[in-house]
């Protein structure tokens, strides 16, 4: 570099001594193009944060599982009854003619009735693949209806706490100071309430006032129980939701992108819609994800102690409370609802760990 | 080179990889080196360079996906690569410690510096707890910590950044390693706090003889700090050796331009001239030269093979086919 | 600073205080305490000094983003901001008959007009850009804020017009800003900060995060702007060579203050201020034969905590030449002849 003429003599004799120069030929010393250099240094893959995160979810086994698992379930909960001749209200009959023989059968079992009619027509008649219930109805299309109203009680439920929390959470979190205070004050005496007795209370009570207010609705067939346990989930678990999405709009909101977008002159909303909601997505699909089996449980336990939806709909909370009765003759009663329950919440609880290994950035 | 040299540490084509999901990569590709004890070495280079990856693989203190996956390091001949986790144990700590860049983050905020120092005395050593304390107290005094007795019953976040630094250096040199290795320990301090700290380096170098592996992206601080410098890019070595030699006849493009780009006394008032391009993608390694995607000189025989190390001076080592080039063209015109 | 030179932005008194809660008690942390600097159309202010001194908090109060607690903001010949304390020719404050500051004019004005004209670079290439946008809604963004375009194809237009002025490649505008490299992503920054076409932009340490050899393509893109498009910077960084380079005049803070203020290369060649002299010695210089010769001026001690500065000067806690009037009283900043303003009693 400077030009040292005894520095460049000495480096010469190094290099000589190393370098058999016949191996090179000038043609290799010719300097690159930049199309040549360019295909060197080449941009890797364009990959969106939603296909990344997906991939990662793909490598998952248990994730994978818990996804086939899942959709398996809600396939059969929805074609089944499109398949099933029974209805869950239905008390068996045979040729109009209500069959009393047909309570408590074993599964694959027909009752004398049945056998005589298919004996005399020759017809075959669908079999009960998990028998009969005391009350002579086909256990499997109720144990079908049971895991639809568990289920969307427990979707449903999530969305409620979701969009109450993420309206709560985003307004105290994105505007701090003052109005957080008090925002924060009320959900720290919401969450001081002990939730279960709440949840007791709230649904003896709204039974019997909803009552009249529903009467001739759609939300008629749901039964008042079903709806107050909406309303419980909707008043009470909001909570843990609201102070996730404030904590996490706190974080966001002390990036340099978001003081960017301020210096722009972006206003509130906008700055919420496009920057912060965006990037408290994952969390907040995750957290939904993981609060469907917990409102599953809880609908099942509200269920198991008489406090679920109305008879005849059923739940599988309300299915397994029904089957103590017979637990040790009817065992299967029991067991069905039982690990259906056990499936759902297991697997969703997977797929939300899933998920959230997957989309988190903070765990990558 | 004969078996019988004064090297305390000797790293040959030593090879680190990750396994990530999206592949292997190989952050550190055959690097070589000693080091002379009671010496100071710079390992120079951008983010991705390698260059931390080196120093940990030294310590053997990589993240779980990374491996050592070829080459030896031997510390006085011995090649620790192959001890066990207990013998490493005993060499981190008693041999050879590390202090990173940030101390908060090395430094546990829950236990008072006190216990933390006397801890580390205590583990590498046969002192009993009073001795360890009154150690703790003396390395303290040491690094410069004033009024030690009080700092011993603090907790790290009650500390400044430099003296969160000191604290670090006096927890390393606890145990009077022979070779401390510093991960850019002043980039996260101000530049009045990071003189102090450099100065307190060289000092304690004088005092107690130890050899130093400096890792840092700042030629400043190389240039004031190091005897020898090791340039790398992409996990490769570019080029080793003396701070004189690499600063002033740097023999590979990449310190050349590296030296270009940086603002100094006298360049103020011109344009500075920039190395082109983005940082290397190690998942996506060029065939040849790891620098010539970037490299203004780039020539034919950069894109297809990778530069061998050649010798250019005494302890001066490059690779670069540039200099090949040169001493090519220079034969050529003799002939003519 | 004679007054008939014409100034882009000038700042007057200009204190930013954020109040921190001790225990029940609320106290004040006096970020920026007291500054004024002005800043000429096309010229390029550093500012510099440690970390915790103030610095980025004036490039952000001066934006606006936080509302300052008193002081007075002209840009371009429009007061922004006037919290109205009138102040006399030494700097003190005018006190009425009642011993309380007169309070002469308030203003306060709505920022967004202005944001077309002032904007700002900031530090962390990783977090200034939102993760789930592509490139082109990033840059995009000020111009539908704006709404500087008539049609989409217009817009389009104008993006990649950005883009291609920081030398980002068109190809990648539906790309997303996590898949570039630091360097780019400053580029991108940059042309978000440029597509209001202002005239005065804030850079906030914008090369700092970036590797060595990438920090000279950004600096050299700031110089090039500047030639092209007259835009004004005041360049905040911590590294005096990086400043040094690119700067006309440079100011020097500490806790809240300014101490000195000059041309780059006389601040450079003859600085005054103990703190000033300190700073630049310390600075590690990239030149190995230097570095053996100089002897570094090591400050004793931390910076003071800025909840619990010391009284007058704040420097004179690690200041060689402190005297008593040190402690007694915050000394002015002084023209020393030249435009080169120090603020110290004894040098």
């Amino acid at each position: 570099m400077q030009g040292n003429g005894n520095e460049e003599l000495k480096k010469k004799q190094f290099l000589s001594a190393q370098v058999d120069l016949s191996k090179f030929n000038s043609a290799q010393f010719e300097a690159a193009t930049d199309e040549e250099k360019k295909q060197q240094d080449v941009m890797g893959e364009s990959t969106t944060f939603f296909k990344d995160g997906m991939r990662r979810l793909r490598k998952n086994p248990l994730a994978m599982a818990s996804i086939i698992i899942l959709l398996l379930i809600i396939v059969t909960i929805i074609v089944a009854p499109h398949i099933v001749p029974y209805k869950y209200y239905e008390i068996i009959s045979v040729d109009g003619v209500r069959d009393k023989s047909a309570s408590n059968l074993a599964p694959f079992t027909y009752s004398k009735l049945e056998t005589q009619y298919m004996k005399k027509t020759g017809e075959k008649l669908f079999p009960h693949i998990l028998g009969t219930d005391s009350l002579s109805r086909d256990y499997f299309i109720r144990v079908i209806y049971g895991t639809r109203v568990s289920l969307s009680v427990g979707i449903v439920a999530s969305v409620m706490v979701l969009m109450i929390g993420l309206l709560y959470g985003s307004i105290a979190g994105y505007f701090g100071g003052r109005i957080d205070l008090i925002m924060m004050r009320i959900v720290d005496i919401i969450y001081s309430l002990p939730d279960m007795l709440i949840i007791i209370l709230l649904s003896v009570v709204l039974n019997q006032t909803l009552a009249p207010f529903i009467a001739g609705t759609v939300l008629e067939s749901l039964g008042t129980n079903m709806i107050s346990i909406f309303i419980v989930f909707g008043l009470l678990y909001w909570v843990s939701m609201a102070r996730l999405i404030r904590g996490q709009i706190l974080t966001i909101k002390n990036n340099e992108y978001v003081l960017a977008a301020r210096c722009i002159g972006t206003k509130n909303g906008r700055i919420l819609r496009r920057h912060i909601l965006p990037n408290c997505l994952s969390v907040i699909i995750i957290t939904t994800a993981l609060q469907v089996p917990s409102a599953i449980f809880t609908e099942s336990y509200l269920s198991f102690l008489g406090l679920g939806v109305s008879a005849p709909l059923t739940s599988l909370g309300s299915l397994a409370n029904d089957a103590r009765a017979g637990m040790q003759s009817y065992p299967h009663r029991l067991i069905v609802p039982a690990v259906t329950i056990c499936l759902i919440v297991l697997a969703l609880n997977l797929l939300g760990d899933g998920l959230r290994d997957a989309f988190d950035s903070k765990l990558n | 080179m004969g078996q019988e040299n004064n090297y305390i540490l000797e790293v040959k084509d030593l090879h680190t990889s990750f396994f990530t999901d999206t592949g292997e990569v190989q952050a550190v590709n055959g690097i070589s080196f000693n080091l002379e004890a009671g010496k100071t070495l710079g390992i120079v280079g951008e983010s991705g360079s390698g260059k931390s990856v080196t120093a940990y693989s030294i310590m053997q203190i990589l993240a779980e996906t990374g491996r050592i996956t070829g080459g030896e390091v031997r510390f006085h001949g011995e090649d620790i690569t192959k001890w066990n986790k207990k013998q490493m144990q005993k060499f981190r700590g008693a041999k050879c410690s590390i202090i990173f860049q940030d101390p908060m983050t090395s430094l546990n905020p829950v236990f008072t510096i006190g216990s933390q120092l006397t801890e580390a005395i205590l583990l590498h050593t046969d002192n009993n707890k009073k001795q360890a304390k009154e150690r703790a107290i003396e390395m303290l005094t040491l690094v410069g910590v004033n009024e030690p007795e009080s700092r011993m019953k603090q907790h790290p976040h009650e500390l400044s950044g430099g003296m969160r630094q000191r604290v670090m250096i006096a927890m390393a040199l606890a145990c009077e390693p022979d070779i401390l290795i510093a991960d850019e320990p002043t980039t996260a301090l101000d530049v009045t706090i990071q003189a102090q700290i450099l100065e307190l380096m060289q000092d304690l170098q004088k005092k107690l003889g130890m050899t130093i592996i400096m890792v840092t992206h700042d030629l400043g601080v190389i240039a004031s700090m190091c005897d020898e410098i090791l340039v790398m890019y992409g996990g490769r070595v570019c080029e080793r050796g003396t701070a004189d030699a690499i600063f002033y006849h740097p023999a590979h493009e990449y310190t050349k331009g590296l030296l270009r780009s940086i603002p100094k006394a006298d360049n103020m008032n011109e344009k500075l001239i920039p190395i082109g391009g983005t940082p290397i993608n190690l998942l996506q390694m060029p065939e040849g030269c790891a620098f010539c995607p970037r490299c203004d000189a780039a020539m034919k025989i950069c894109l297809k093979e990778k530069p061998q190390e050649f010798r250019v001076g005494e302890t001066h080592i490059a690779s670069c086919w540039m200099n090949i080039k040169e001493l090519y063209e220079a034969q050529e015109g003799e002939r003519v | 600073m004679s007054e008939n030179e014409k100034y882009l932005l000038k700042v007057e008194h200009l204190k930013q205080y954020f109040p921190v809660r001790r225990g029940f008690k609320t106290i004040p942390l006096k970020a920026v305490d007291d500054i004024s600097f002005s800043v000429k159309p096309g010229e390029t202010l550093g500012l510099v000094g440690e970390s915790g001194c103030g610095k980025t908090t004036v490039g952000r109060t001066l934006l606006r983003l936080y509302q300052p607690t008193a002081g007075r903001i002209v840009f371009d010949g429009d007061v922004l901001f006037d919290s109205g304390e009138q102040y006399d020719e030494n700097g003190k404050v005018v006190l009425g008959a009642d011993g309380k500051p007169v309070i002469g004019n308030k203003v306060d004005v709505n920022m967004l007009p202005y944001r077309k004209q002032m904007q700002m670079v900031f530090q962390d290439p990783y977090s200034s850009l939102n993760p789930r946008m592509t490139v082109e809604d990033i840059i995009g963004e000020p111009l539908d804020v704006h709404k500087l375009y008539r049609s989409r194809d217009e817009r389009r237009e104008k993006i990649l017009g950005l883009m291609e002025l920081v030398g980002l490649n068109a190809e990648h505008a539906m790309r997303y800003a996590h898949e570039f490299s630091g360097g780019q992503r400053q580029r991108i920054g940059i042309a978000r900060a440029l597509a209001v076409n202002p005239k005065f932009i804030v850079c906030d340490e914008p090369v700092s995060a970036l590797d060595v050899s990438i920090q000279a393509q950004v600096v050299n893109m700031f110089e090039e702007l500047q030639e092209k498009l007259g835009v004004a910077y005041l360049f905040i960084a911590h590294d005096l060579l990086v400043v040094h380079h690119i700067s006309d005049r440079i100011a020097v803070m500490y806790l809240g203050k300014m101490m000195e203020l000059a041309d780059a290369d006389e601040l450079n060649e003859n600085p005054i201020h103990p703190y000033t002299l300190s700073l630049l010695s310390a600075v590690p210089i990239p030149d190995p034969e230097t570095a053996r010769k100089s002897k570094r001026i090591v400050l004793e001690g931390d910076v003071p905590s800025p909840l619990n500065m010391p009284t007058g000067c704040p420097f004179r806690t690690r200041c060689r030449y402190a005297t008593e009037q040190c402690a007694k009283e915050m000394p002015q900043l002084t023209d020393r002849g030249n435009g080169h303003f120090v603020a110290c009693f004894n040098k």
